[in-house]
C-alpha cells in the first residue's frame, strides 16, 4: 500500500524526523487560509500516488496568500498521469542550501533492510543509480542489531556531509529506520533531506510503501488508505481473494495461480494478442469465485474475448467446469470465451464444456491462438 | 535418491487440526507420506486421521522422531511456528502459509541461518519426491518417479510442467516449490546445488518469474559449476513495472527483475529457455 507524502511525513515525524509544519487542504480557499496563518511563502504540493509531480506541474511555490489560492486552483482537480488531484499539502517554503537522498529498502538478495544515502538528493534515485551508482552509499542492517550510529556516520562521511551534521544525520537515519521497521514498510524515502539556509536538516519530501501482508497489525495505517486513488476493480477483486491487475489489451484472462497467470498473458502476446489483465482466482475455482472474476474482467470495456486457463489439481476439472458453467449462467457475458481445462479429470471437464457449446482447447498454445483469432479475425 | 524429502522423511504437521492442515494430512497420508505427528497448541492428546496430536513440536520430535515439519498455520502465527520447529530440532521446515510479513521473514531467516535449519517457502506448494513422500499441497497423482529435478517459484505453473512431463512418460526425481515471496528459505541456487549432487537427477528444470535477482544468481552457478543440463522458463514477460503480480515477490521495481534480463542471463549460461510452459517438456525430452 502506497502512502501519500503528507501521510509518510507524519509517520516520519512521530519517530523524530524533522519535517516542515505543513497542512492538508482540499479547496483553494483553505490553501489561502493556511498561507495567511503561516505568514510566509508556501509550497503547494499535489497529493497523488505518482512520481515526478514537480515536472508535471503538481508542485508550485507561492509568495503570497493570493498566489497560493491561485496555484491551488490550478493544481486541485488537475490530472496528473491519470490521477485526479483531490488534496494538496501546503508546506512553508524552505531556503535550500543542499539536497540529500536518504532511504530504506528491502534488499532481497542480502535479505536485509538496506539504508541508502546520496549527495544527489532531489532527483529520482533510480536516475542516480543508472547515471552515477558510485554516488549512492548502501548499508545493510542486521535485523537483530538495528541501524547502529557508526553505520549512519559512515553514510554521512561517504556522501561528504559536513562533520557538524554527523550527529543530527545519524539521528534522522535511525528515526527513518525505526519508522520503517515499526510500520512494516517495504520502502521509506526522504528525498530530499535538505540542509537549510539556517543550517538545519529537514525532510522536505517523503514516501512510504507499506507491506500489504502486515496491514493486519497496523489498523491506523490501513485507515490511511486512499480508496479514490486505487483502481475500484482491483479493490473489488481483493475482497474475493482474487489478484487482479488491469492492463491495456483486449483479451481478458482468468487463471489459477500467479505464475500460470503471467505465463498465460505471455503466450497471448507470443501469438500476437494483448492481455487485458492479470487475474489469479486463487485456490479452488468455485462458481462464486469464477462469477466474481468474470464480472471484474468484463467491467473493462476494452475486453473483446476472454481466455480461461485452469489447471485442475486437487480441485478436479469436472468441478471447475460446473463452476464455470454456473458462473456463465449468472453473469451472461456478451463476449466470446475460450476455455482450457487441464489436469485431473480433464476429459470429463472438457465434455461438460463442449456439451454447453463452449469453445475449448487442449493445449495452452491452441487456446491462445484461438482467442487471438477471435479478436483479430 | 532424491533431495530434501523421501522414504526417510518423518513428518510432523503443524496446524493439523485446522481445515487446511486436516485436509492435506489426509491427502499426504493417501500418497504414502510417513506422517508421525501433528501439532496444535492446546489440542495435545487428540488424533487426526489416526495421527497423534501434540501441544509442542518438541514432543513430536522427542516422542515420535519427527525430522521434517510442514506448516499450515495462518500468516500471523507462521513465523512463530517456523522458529518453534527449528528450535525443536527438525532438519527441514516446509512452510505453505501465504501472506507472512516480509520483515518477519527477514528475522526468521536470519535466525535459521544461525541455527542451521533449512526452510522451504513460505508461500509455496511444498516438496514432492514421486513415489516416496509428498510434503505439500500439490496434486500427487500427476507425478511419476524419474530423472528430472524441478525447482520453481510458482505452484500451478509447476503442475503444468510436471503434467506435461508425466504425459510424455518422463518422471521426476524431486519437485521443489521454493515459493513466491521476496524473502524465502531455500533459493534456486540451493536447489540447483542439491540436484547437481543427486545421482538420480539427470536434467533440471528451473521455473522463475519476474522480481528479484535469484534467477541471475542461479545462472551464474549454472555457468560456472553445473554439469547437468538445465531447462528454464520465466513467467511475466508482459508484466508491467511497479505492479505486484499476485505473488508478493513478483514485481519489477526500479527497472530490476524483468523477465528479459533473467532469460538473457539463463541463455548466456547455456540454459535452454522455453517460450511457453508446454515447451518445457519438449526441451527436456530433447536433452534427455
Amino acid at each position: 500500500m502506497n502512502l501519500h507524502e503528507y501521510q509518510s511525513k507524519r509517520i516520519f515525524a512521530q519517530y523524530g524526523v524533522p519535517v516542515p509544519q505543513g497542512e492538508v487542504a482540499t479547496t483553494p480557499e483553505q490553501v489561502r487560509d493556511i498561507a495567511v496563518r503561516m505568514g510566509k511563502p508556501v509550497v503547494v504540493k499535489a497529493q497523488v500516488l505518482v512520481g515526478g509531480r514537480g515536472k508535471a506541474g503538481g508542485i508550485k511555490l507561492a509568495k503570497t496568500p493570493d498566489e497560493a489560492e491561485e496555484v491551488a486552483r490550478q493544481i486541485l482537480g488537475m490530472n496528473l498521469k491519470g490521477l485526479t488531484v483531490r488534496k494538496v499539502l501546503v508546506d512553508p517554503a524552505v531556503d535550500i542550501r543542499s539536497e540529500i537522498y536518504l532511504g530504506a529498502v528491502i534488499d532481497r538478495a542480502q535479505r536485509r533492510v538496506v539504508m541508502m544515502a546520496s549527495s544527489e538528493g532531489g532527483v529520482d534515485i533510480e536516475e542516480v543509480a543508472a547515471r552515477s551508482p558510485e554516488k549512492i552509499v548502501k548499508v545493510p542492517v542486521d535485523p537483530f542489531l538495528g541501524l547502529r550510529e557508526y553505520q549512519a556516520r559512515w553514510m554521512a562521511h561517504a556522501i561528504g556531509l559536513d562533520k557538524a551534521y554527523y550527529r543530527p544525520f545519524a539521528r534522522i537515519a535511525q528515526a527513518l529506520y525505526n519508522a520503517f521497521i515499526e510500520s512494516d514498510a517495504s520502502l521509506a524515502e526522504i528525498n530530499p533531506l535538505v540542509v537549510t539556509g539556517e543550517g538545519d536538516l529537514l525532510a522536505v519530501d517523503g514516501k512510504m510503501v507499506i507491506d500489504d501482508n502486515a496491514l493486519f497489525r497496523h489498523p491506523d495505517i490501513e485507515e490511511m488508505r486512499d480508496v479514490e486513488a486505487e483502481d475500484p476493480f482491483e479493490l473489488e477483486a481483493r475482497k474475493y481473494g482474487i489478484s487482479y491487475v488491469k492492463l491495456d489489451g483486449e483479451i481478458g484472462c482468468m487463471v489459477n495461480g500467479a505464475g500460470l497467470a503471467m505465463a498465460t498473458m505471455d503466450i497471448i502476446k507470443l501469438y500476437g494478442g494483448n492481455p487485458a489483465n492479470f487475474l489469479d482466482i486463487g485456490g479452488g475455482a468455485t462458481a462464486e469465485r469464477v462469477a466474481a472474476a468474470l464480472r471484474i474482467i468484463l467491467s473493462d470495456p476494452n475486453v473483446k474475448a476472454v481466455l480461461i486457463n485452469i489447471f485442475g489439481g486437487i480441485t478436479r476439472c469436472d468441478e471447475v467446469a460446473r463452476g464455470i458453467l454456473a458462473a456463465m449462467d449468472e453473469v451472461k457475458p456478451e463476449v466470446p470465451f475460450v476455455v482450457r481445462l487441464i489436469g485431473t479429470n480433464q476429459e470429463e471437464g472438457q465434455r461438460l464444456l463442449a456439451e454447453a457449446k463452449m469453445e475449448t482447447a487442449t493445449t495452452l498454445a491452441e487456446a491462445a491462438q484461438k482467442v487471438v483469432a477471435l479478436v483479430n479475425p | 535418491m532424491s533431495i530434501l524429502v523421501g522414504k526417510d522423511t518423518r513428518l510432523v504437521v503443524q496446524g493439523i487440526t485446522g481445515r487446511e492442515g486436516r485436509f492435506h494430512t489426509q491427502q499426504m497420508l493417501a500418497y504414502g507420506t510417513n506422517i508421525v505427528a501433528g501439532v496444535t497448541p492446546g489440542k495435545g492428546g487428540m488424533e487426526v486421521e489416526g495421527v497423534p496430536v501434540f501441544d509442542t513440536v518438541k514432543e513430536a520430535v522427542e516422542e515420535q522422531g519427527a525430522n521434517t515439519s510442514i506448516i499450515y498455520v495462518p500468516a500471523r502465527f507462521a513465523p512463530d511456528a517456523i522458529l518453534e520447529a527449528a528450535d525443536a530440532g527438525v532438519d527441514l521446515v516446509v512452510c505453505i502459509t501465504e501472506g507472512i510479513p516480509t520483515l518477519d521473514m527477514i528475522r526468521v531467516r536470519r535466525y535459521l541461518d544461525d541455527v542451521g535449519v533449512r526452510l522451504v517457502g513460505p508461500n509455496c506448494p511444498g516438496v514432492i519426491t514421486p513415489g516416496e513422500a509428498k510434503v505439500g499441497i500439490m496434486p500427487g497423482h500427476i507425478h511419476t518417479p524419474g530423472p528430472v529435478g524441478i525447482v520453481s517459484r510458482s505452484g500451478t505453473l509447476t503442475y503444468e510442467a510436471v503434467y506435461a512431463l508425466t504425459t510424455r512418460g518422463i518422471g521426476q526425481s524431486t519437485v521443489v516449490g521454493i515459493g513466491g515471496d521476496p524473502i524465502i528459505g531455500t533459493t534456486f541456487l540451493d536447489a540447483l546445488q542439491m540436484f547437481e549432487a543427486d545421482p538420480q537427477t539427470e536434467v533440471v528444470v528451473l521455473i522463475g518469474e519476474i522480481g528479484g535477482t535469484e534467477e541471475e544468481r542461479a545462472a551464474e552457478y549454472i555457468k560456472t559449476s553445473m554439469t547437468k543440463p538445465v531447462v528454464g522458463f520465466i513467467a511475466g514477460q508482459t508484466a508491467p513495472p511497479g505492479k505486484r503480480m499476485g505473488h508478493a515477490g513478483a514485481i519489477i521495481s526500479g527497472g530490476k527483475g524483468t523477465a528479459a534480463e533473467k532469460i538473457a542471463a539463463l541463455q548466456a549460461a547455456g540454459v535452454k529457455v522455453a517460450r511457453h510452459p508446454e515447451e518445457i517438456a519438449e526441451l527436456v525430452a530433447q536433452v534427455l
